[in-house]
């Protein structure tokens, strides 16, 4: 498997998503601009200016119009996903951490973290189809408890949210009201990274317990774990197998002159119901933040600590094999 | 009127749970609910205080007895020597002596009574080792000790002897149930977390089978006996053992912090050890050690004093502190010696009466290491150079004290001493300055012991300037591996002590150059070998065969700290433990270097084989067994070969089970899934199922900036 090496940020990623039929892709990174590229052979196709500081999330349409970004430097932007330009911006009083549009691309869901006064917070805005309808000011707001809300997915028809936290909590929220409906702890650790399942019935957690997890969405029940033995900062789903794909590995603070192999920076691959790894994937020289599977499963992007981006394409081999 | 905290707690926190708030609570009003633990087992249920209380407030007085008869005229003269004694016991109270005169005849009663300052000066005074034997004055005078109280208690004890009610004999489960394991699988335990499990290692199928579990089982660590048949747990109050297939707790022991603890190599004995901060600023640390037998639990001789006392020559570690085990125990059948190291003498103590060998302790100056033999009672001691007199190593018999052999030695810088397992040879590694003093070169000296009249063989690397990391004996066998060189990968060189005819002489047998190992790892059967790069050289691992001199497998644990074998030499657990941040875990190999199964535990804090008993076969019968092994194969590989295709079978079953569970789940949420696709259908619309698209290449053409320059011509 050759990966395609990206190297359009010089600080470490923080998220790189697919757009829905998976041409594109966008990374987001502690640099100011965020970056669009050919996924298929790892072209860059441009750069989108203006924001002021780590850029943490990102989300992009249905059709692949509009690129929302949720930034350090406080702000969410909404940008014309093929030009490039700024369309609008949010301003708020705290960084941003996680932005979700919902089904129908209606409403865009916004988490900020603590900053001085203000507690963390979920802001629900109304996302304008036309540009020049949208307004700035979020429609309900309602405050968290304590500690980062690292990602945030609408459920249920558009009733509920549910939100990943620091101190290894899941929590789900009524839209309309902005009440807590459910609370439950499911790691030790701080929950880095959520993604959904294809047919949006679970979800997979990646904690800094060393383990992912799989939840069911509508109990938060855990279905299955998967012990690493090293930090998790990102975990997706395979769209075309029972396989996941974690990353992760020791934490960038405490990577010290020893041998790269010491970190444990390979992308893991899990056999989804068995819990049994049955692949590595090398490359990154830092921890992996950020993993994210092609919408057809046949190939996945890998965002390290280090600053560089790797595409990859899964050889003959990973189709042909059984691994189990 | 009585107030119940707990209502008080739930009418002010009534969103909390019952006990107390989670922030800004004062911790004295910290009350738990009634019948709730936390999950905590507690251990003191039933600890007596032991402690003899001293009723009657004369709990620091003792009294001198023997004491000569002296007349009135002399009374001073003998109150001068009864002081001098009585200062050696410790701080004597003012006006603390009182040597009571016969009024009838006018001389002194032979007795002399001490009183002094603290009531622990009198119990280390009862026990120190100048008095406990008797202090001999003079020729006629041996003074003896006793507490003031028991001559009120013994006066006490009833004249008619009334038999003691006999206690109800109490069925304790069978300690060695683990050996008779029907699949011959071995035990071995982990501690994680919070968690102390007790495995069995079924290493033919694989994987490893969950014995016995437990949290919070311990405070500190866990520690098998030699032989395997209890496991010692460390709590504050003291240790606890364990033994049985449920591991009932069998014996516990007072020993209030204790920090370490040792077993006696047949269990007989199990010896604690705790240190206690100084209590004044003059004061140094303070250890207190005590002996026990294990099967009664009680104490049968405790060892107090500044640690100084105790950490001499090898006993030492760095800064003053105290190399566990102090007491070292003699080899063979029964636990009958044990010894420890004291400035320039070794005390040897005998079993079962705990007291000093012969009263005496072996005089030796400058003694600085001793070590016992395995086999039997033999104690070989290095002293130190001093003077113009030379440094030696002496093989003493116990408890005739007979200098076996000595060897003299001149500019020598540091000595160890390597017992072969079985007793039958003693290495000692001497490194020696060479004439500038600028380097030393690296000698060994091997003591046969079991041959006739202990013969000497002396023998040197190839180049004795190298650095020698470390020295291993093969168990049950004349071979040694050495492992030396100073560069970054050193080498291995194989030796053996007897050729072909069993003629004794060292000879090189290989050398391996240039590995990544850093430790030796013998078989406990000997033959085979690991050498293993631990740590800083990232756990490589190379599985040796010293029979064939070939290597079986080379493999890699990634960051390894540790190297286990399994008592029986089938397997070998490689452990990185949580001195590494991360892959916590055990990875157990066949001898042969197949890797078999791992296991990823987090906070992996200890990993321990259960040892086993030696084997009660005579060799005779050991080696016929080893002679027609096939035979006796044949009938165990078809019950292996049926165990690994049943376990081949349940792990199909398993991940059959995995499957339908998992199609159960998606099944069930089947009716949701639908529900949210329906819902975005229709909020897209026709741009749902948009599935088709293609790839256009557009040319955009934007004008970044216009100017106008003139064109300059010239």
């Amino acid at each position: 498997m050759r990966p395609y090496l990206l190297k359009g940020h010089e600080r470490p990623l923080t998220q790189v998503k697919y757009n829905r039929e998976g041409d594109l892709l966008v990374s987001c990174a502690k640099n100011l601009q965020p970056c669009l590229w050919s996924s298929e052979d790892g072209r860059r196709i441009g750069t989108y200016e203006g924001h002021n500081g780590a850029i943490w999330t990102c989300d992009i349409t249905w059709d692949s119009d509009r690129l929302i970004t949720g930034s350090a430097d406080q702000t969410v932007r909404i940008w014309d996903l093929p030009t490039g330009k700024e369309l609008c911006q949010f301003r708020h009083r705290e960084p941003c951490r996680a932005v979700k549009l919902s089904a129908g691309e209606r409403f865009l869901a916004v988490t900020s973290d603590a900053f001085m006064e203000s507690q963390p917070a979920v802001h629900i805005y109304n996302f304008a189809e036309n540009i020049e309808d949208q307004s700035t000011e979020p429609a309900l707001t309602w405050n968290v408890p304590k500690g980062r809300c690292t990602r945030v997915f609408w459920t249920d028809c558009n009733r509920k949210l549910i939100t990943s936290h620091d101190y290894g909590k899941l929590r789900r929220w009524d839209v309309e009201t902005g009440a807590l409906l459910q609370e439950e702890t499911v790691h030790e650790d701080a929950i880095q990274d959520m993604q959904m399942s294809p047919d949006e019935s679970h979800v997979i957690t990646a904690s800094l317990d060393k383990t992912a997890k799989l939840i069911d969405i509508e109990s938060f029940q855990v279905l299955k774990t998967y012990k690493t033995g090293r930090f998790v900062q990102s975990a997706a789903m395979s769209p075309l197998f029972d396989h996941v794909v974690m990353g992760g590995g020791q934490d960038a603070s405490q990577v010290t002159t020893t041998a790269a192999q010491a970190g444990g920076f390979e992308a893991r691959f899990f056999h989804k119901i068995f819990q049994e790894e049955f692949g590595r994937v090398r490359g990154h020289f830092g921890p992996i933040n950020t993993i994210a599977f092609h919408p057809s499963g046949r190939s996945f992007t890998t965002g390290g600590e280090d600053g560089y981006v790797r595409v990859h394409h899964m050889d003959l081999d990973y189709y042909t094999t059984k691994f189990f | 009127m009585d107030i119940d905290p707990m209502d008080v707690s739930r009418q002010l926190y009534p969103d909390l749970p019952p006990g107390f708030p989670y922030e800004g609570f004062d911790l004295e009003e910290l009350i738990l609910p009634a019948g709730d633990d936390m999950g905590i087992k507690s251990d003191d249920d039933d600890i007596k205080d032991e402690d003899v209380q001293t009723q009657s407030g004369f709990g620091s007085c003792i009294v001198i007895q023997n004491l000569p008869k002296a007349p009135e005229e002399k009374y001073d003269k003998l109150m001068g020597v009864v002081r001098t004694i009585a200062s050696k016991l410790g701080d004597v109270r003012d006006n603390g002596i009182f040597m009571p005169l016969d009024e009838a005849t006018k001389t002194t009663k032979g007795f002399a009574f001490v009183e002094l300052a603290r009531k622990e000066d009198a119990d280390a005074a009862l026990l120190d080792e100048r008095f406990v034997n008797g202090y001999q004055l003079d020729k006629n005078h041996k003074l003896t000790l006793s507490r003031f109280d028991d001559f009120d208690k013994y006066a006490k004890v009833p004249d008619e002897y009334a038999p003691l009610e006999p206690q109800a004999y109490k069925q304790t489960e069978n300690v060695h149930s683990w050996l008779a394991d029907k699949l011959g699988r071995d035990q071995f335990v982990v501690r994680h977390g919070d968690t102390t499990v007790v495995c069995y290692n079924d290493g033919k199928r694989g994987r490893a089978d969950v014995a016995y579990q437990r949290d919070f089982w311990t405070e500190s660590f866990v520690q098998w006996s030699p032989q395997g048949t209890l496991l010692a747990t460390m709590h504050r109050q003291g240790m606890a053992i364990w033994g049985g297939p449920t591991f009932q707790r069998i014996n516990r022991f007072a020993h209030p912090n204790v920090r370490l603890v040792d077993f006696s190599p047949n269990e007989k004995y199990l010896v604690s050890y705790t240190s206690h901060e100084p209590a004044t600023a003059r004061d140094s640390f303070h250890v207190k050690i005590m002996v026990w037998d294990v099967r009664t639990a009680k104490c049968l001789r405790m060892f107090d004093g500044p640690v100084d006392e105790y950490a001499v020559g090898s006993s030492a570690g760095p800064n003053g502190a105290l190399k566990w085990p102090v007491f070292k125990w003699a080899g063979g059948r029964d636990d009958t010696y044990y010894a420890r190291l004291g400035r320039s003498k070794i005390s040897v103590f005998e079993c079962p009466t705990m007291v000093l060998l012969g009263k005496e302790s072996l005089k030796m100056d400058g003694v600085q290491d001793f070590e016992w033999s395995p086999s039997e009672p033999l104690l070989a001691a290095y002293s130190m150079e001093q003077g113009n007199q030379p440094a030696r190593i002496v093989v003493f018999k116990i408890p005739e004290r007979i200098e076996l052999r000595q060897k003299n030695m001149l500019n020598v810088s540091d000595v160890k001493m390597f017992w072969h397992p079985q007793g039958t040879y003693l290495a000692v590694k001497v490194e020696a300055w060479t004439k500038t003093k600028k380097s030393t070169t690296t000698s060994f000296q091997i003591f046969c012991v079991k041959d006739k009249d202990v013969p000497l063989e002396v023998f040197e690397l190839k180049n004795n300037k190298e650095r020698v990391h470390t020295f291993a004996w093969e168990p049950k066998g004349h071979r040694f591996a050495v492992l030396h060189g100073d560069g970054p990968r050193p080498s291995i060189s194989f030796f053996t002590m007897r050729d072909d005819k069993g003629r004794l002489g060292v000879r090189e047998l290989k050398m391996l150059d240039n590995r990544a190992c850093n430790a030796l790892s013998w078989s406990p059967q000997g033959r085979n070998i690991v050498l293993a790069g631990l740590k800083n050289f990232n756990g490589q691992l190379e599985f040796f065969n010293v029979d064939e001199m070939e290597t079986m497998a080379t493999a890699e644990h990634f960051m390894a700290t540790d190297v286990e074998w399994d008592p029986t030499g089938r397997y070998v657990a490689t452990i990185v433990s949580h001195v590494q941040q991360m892959e916590n875990g055990i990875n157990v190999w066949s001898f042969g270097g197949r890797m078999l199964y791992s296991m990823q535990r987090d906070k992996l804090y200890q990993f321990s084989w259960r040892p086993r008993p030696p084997s009660l076969l005579p060799p005779e019968k050991e080696a016929e067994i080893a002679k027609n092994l096939k035979q006796y194969s044949k009938r165990y590989d078809e019950e292996d070969e049926q165990l690994l295709q049943q376990a081949d079978a349940d792990v199909l079953q398993e991940r059959q089970k995995g499957l339908d569970e998992w199609k159960a789940y998606v099944e069930s949420r089947r009716n949701y899934a639908m529900l949210q696709l329906d819902f975005k259908r229709e909020l897209y619309g026709p741009r749902f199922a948009e599935k088709e698209f293609t790839i256009q290449k557009v040319m955009v053409e934007q004008v970044v900036d216009v100017k106008e320059e003139p064109y300059n011509t010239k």
